[in-house]
């Protein structure tokens, strides 16, 4: 599995034009409870899968390029054409995935074909445009319109969220009007979307391109986002070069459902875990998670692994700290800008969240977009995996600039050392004999003899 | 060692990670006594302390009982009347070398530390007193504890069998039927004890595991953490290229000067016992200021070659203030982030140095006292003038 898991990313770093080739053993781990296959597979042995993150990597232009070249009609029709790079980077947030898993070509499941899914999700400010209205339109923020569907594609669809808080249908306004409306249950929540679709023609009618804009009717003062039910934090504390603590704290705001999450936490080898100050605290109180994986990490080879199922209250946060000592590097091994720091990739929190409102079995055909995006096994909760923040820790440095310095002194101490011993050891003491003087000691006679100075 | 407990106790191998490196032994006795941790540190070092005043009181009875052997066989020159040890002033030397381990500052820090550090000076002190007490079979036992906990005191088995020979009275001649039987009886001994012990640590955690974790560690040193030795820093800034034969160097030149010492030194065994010690603290590879405790413990027993030791102001000043200036720049660099890990690294190579010297200083004076025992105090010349003893 090794073997293929080096191929694997090393063919994928040629692909997408990103650096991860430098996915290796010190950065992969085996995680055990956390993920699971979700495609057709034959057997769900834990020992087959691998888990890397390279946190210090971004996604850029050069990612974008191979990722859109994926896409069967590329930048040239379709919904791709909005993705140009310098708007989407001029964003808060920016995501590329990519995804392939076997899934049956039909009902009966006779034949597995595969799957591959790309996601894209960027963040706007709103704010940007000045006028301190949320209004958005596909031009302003892509500064390019939409003009004909992907002809390969078979479905091709925008969803705009038109939810309403309080039920008034007033707030908010889409133009052009949409095709249908849609509604579903997303994270426990209802949902209405605007559904404007591509290959309908009535859409490109009355103009040659699509841009979409939504105008808010009243003016937002405050933004109300209702807190999601499962959110978490991570941050590291301590002070000095030597140790510190990594704390995690997850937060249940749900107002009367406990339920357990599977926390997986990945800390690379030279921030040396100590996990008998693992320390899980929920409202004062002590919380003994039901489940401990924890693999030790190896220096140079391999990275720690802790996953944990805790069980999380109603209504409650739940503190994780764990303390550790920082490794000392060899040169070599300290990145471009060592002062800078290292990173340590986030944690994985996976949970299914009891949702607030019950939601209905969805086909797959029907809507496959939103079975992929918001999956959810039953009815009553959803399943969510988040990601913490990425911390940033300093390491001590030793002086760059010196090997040959170090190697120079280390070697003359241990030279005085081997030099005062040889000379004890091989030779003895003998009295000594006078010697006739040598050339020196008539020379300064002379002097002193001229000096008037009684001789040596 | 409470992170190999918890790791033990989750079920996980205590060796699968890096941060253990303790024997089983370890493992098992802190089992049972990590609720009194900071007492069993407390007696371990009374003790090694009490070892140590019951070993250093028989060696001086033996002491005297050569000198006045050697007096009588008129092998001593005839002004050296000062420098013949009396009884009178060997009679305080044991609780000297006691109190000179306990109150030592840097014993009283690995014992606040808590350090694993204290056992291994128990251990090697226990040692000591069975060589002088003349039971091998005690002394291959601790020397086999020893050599399992940190690889280095095997190099005590060469003092520890010439002692024992020159008690048993056989001569150290390579072509003496006697000598090597009794060299073969105690060698056989300690292998044994080592290979027992070794075998129950298998048994205790059922795998092998240990072995690389804590012999590897010692020998391949992996772990770069900054301590008061030498290496941290030099393999910190090797090439990657050398890193194999610098290791292999260290190692051996922490090993290899006991042969020498034990041709030029086989008269005196205890002296190459210390001064044995003394190396193995120096240039092993993770020292810990308990170590460098023990062979200042014995410092003591050698007052009588205060006379001839060169450079002793200026040695303990610089052992002084390195020790001091050790928390302090330690704590520049890493907490207060105003001072390079030069500075720690500078200290370190002073304190080594101000260490080797103190060692070579004894040594030298320790040969000088013996020259002059043999061909008087006051020496002169042919011409009648003073003389100057040279090394040549």
């Amino acid at each position: 599995v090794d073997k293929a898991w080096k191929e694997l990313s090393n063919i994928l770093s040629g692909i997408f034009c990103a650096s991860l080739n430098f996915i290796d053993s010190t950065n992969t781990v085996t995680p055990t409870a956390s993920f699971k296959p979700l495609g057709l597979a034959n057997g769900t042995d834990h020992q087959l899968l691998r888990y890397a993150v390279l946190p210090r990597e971004v996604v850029c232009t050069e990612n974008l390029t191979p990722w859109k070249k994926l896409l069967p009609c590329g930048s040239k029709a379709g919904l791709a054409v909005l993705l140009k790079a310098e708007r989407l980077f001029h964003s808060s947030y920016h995501s590329q995935a990519v995804h392939i898993r076997p899934i049956c070509r039909d009902a009966s499941c006779r034949a597995v074909s595969w799957e591959l899914r790309q996601t894209l999700t960027v963040v706007y400010e709103s704010f940007y445009s000045g006028q301190g209205k949320k209004d958005w339109s596909l031009f302003k923020m892509f500064s390019r319109t939409i003009t004909e569907a992907c002809p390969l594609a078979s479905q091709s669809k925008i969803y705009v969220d038109i939810s309403a808080k309080d039920k008034e249908k007033e707030l908010l306004e889409v133009t052009p009007s949409p095709t249908s409306l849609h509604e579903a249950i997303v994270q426990g929540e209802k949902r209405t979307y605007a559904v404007y679709d591509l290959l309908s023609p009535s859409l490109f009618n009355t103009s040659r391109s699509l841009n979409v804009q939504l105008k808010w009717k009243q003016p937002q003062d405050s933004l109300e986002l209702s807190t999601p039910i499962l959110h978490a934090h991570r941050y590291v504390s301590g002070y000095g070069l030597q140790t510190g603590k990594i704390s995690t704290l997850i937060y249940n705001t749900h107002p009367y459902r406990a339920f357990p999450v599977i926390l997986l936490e990945t800390v690379p080898w030279y921030l040396r875990l100590y996990v008998h100050t693992l320390t899980i605290i929920t409202k004062g109180k002590e919380n003994k998670p039901s489940y401990i994986h924890y693999q030790p990490a190896q220096d140079r080879r391999q990275p720690h692994l802790l996953e944990m199922l805790i069980q999380l209250p109603a209504n409650s946060v739940t503190k994780i700290t764990i303390q550790f000592e920082r490794a000392l590097l060899k040169w070599t091994e300290y990145p471009p800008d060592p002062n800078h720091g290292f990173y340590v990739s986030s944690s994985v929190l996976s949970a299914l969240v009891p949702s607030v409102i019950a939601t209905k079995e969805v086909d797959m055909e029907q809507s496959p977009l939103f079975t992929s995006l918001f999956p959810s096994s039953d009815g009553s909760s959803y399943f969510m995996r988040l990601y913490t923040e990425p911390l940033l820790v300093n390491l001590p440095t030793p002086d760059f600039s010196m090997p040959y310095n170090v190697i120079c002194l280390t070697c003359t101490v241990v030279a005085v050392c081997y030099g005062s011993f040889y000379n004890l050891l091989t030779r003895t003491l003998h009295v000594e004999e006078p010697s006739k003087g040598g050339l020196a000691k008539r020379l300064a006679n002379l002097i002193r003899k001229i000096r008037g100075v009684p001789p040596l | 060692v409470v992170e190999g407990l918890a790791l033990l106790d989750l079920g996980v191998s205590p060796y699968s990670g890096a941060v253990f490196h303790e024997t089983p032994l370890i493992i098992y006795l802190f089992h049972f006594l990590i609720e009194y941790a900071e007492l069993v540190f407390m007696i371990t070092d009374v003790l090694t302390a009490v070892a140590l005043y019951l070993a250093i009181q028989d060696f001086n009875k033996v002491v005297f009982k050569k000198q006045k052997l050697l007096i009588e066989l008129d092998k001593y020159a005839s002004d050296v009347a000062e420098l013949i040890r009396t009884p009178m002033e060997m009679h305080y030397i044991p609780l000297k070398v006691a109190l000179c381990y306990l109150l030592n500052p840097y014993t009283v820090m690995s014992c606040v530390a808590k350090s694993t550090c204290s056992i291994n000076n128990t251990i090697i002190a226990f040692f000591i007193l069975a060589t002088i007490k003349g039971s091998a079979f005690l002394s291959a036992i601790f020397l086999a504890l020893a050599t399992y906990q940190s690889l280095y005191p095997v190099t005590l088995f060469a003092p520890a069998l010439l002692y024992l020979l020159q008690r048993q009275f056989i001569p150290v001649k390579l072509k003496s039927k006697s000598f090597w039987l009794y060299s073969t009886q105690y060698a056989a001994l300690y292998l044994c004890s080592l290979v027992v012990i070794i075998c129950l640590s298998f048994f205790l955690l059922n795998s092998w595991d240990f072995i690389p974790s804590v012999y590897g560690f010692i020998l391949s040193v992996p772990d770069l953490t900054p301590n008061i030795g030498l290496f941290w820093y030099f393999f910190a800034e090797m090439f990657e290229h050398f890193s194999l034969f610098f290791v292999c160097v260290f190692q051996i030149n922490v090993f290899f000067y006991t042969i020498p010492l034990a041709v030029k030194l086989k008269e005196h065994p205890m002296f190459f016992m210390f001064v044995q010690i003394a190396i193995i603290s120096i240039f092993k590879s993770y020292p810990t200021v308990g170590d460098v405790a023990l062979y200042m413990a014995f410092l003591p027993v050698w007052s009588h070659l205060y006379r001839f030791l060169q450079n002793i102001f200026i040695l303990s000043c610089l052992l002084i203030f390195c020790s001091l200036l050790f928390p302090v720049l330690w704590h520049l660099w890493i907490y207060a982030g105003s001072a390079n890990s030069n500075f720690y690294y500078a200290i370190t190579l002073t304190f080594n140095i101000g260490q080797i010297l103190l060692v070579s200083d004894y040594f030298y004076a320790f040969l000088r006292r013996e020259y002059y025992l043999t061909h008087g105090l006051y020496l002169q010349r042919q011409d009648g003038t003073e003389a100057m003893l040279v090394l040549k």
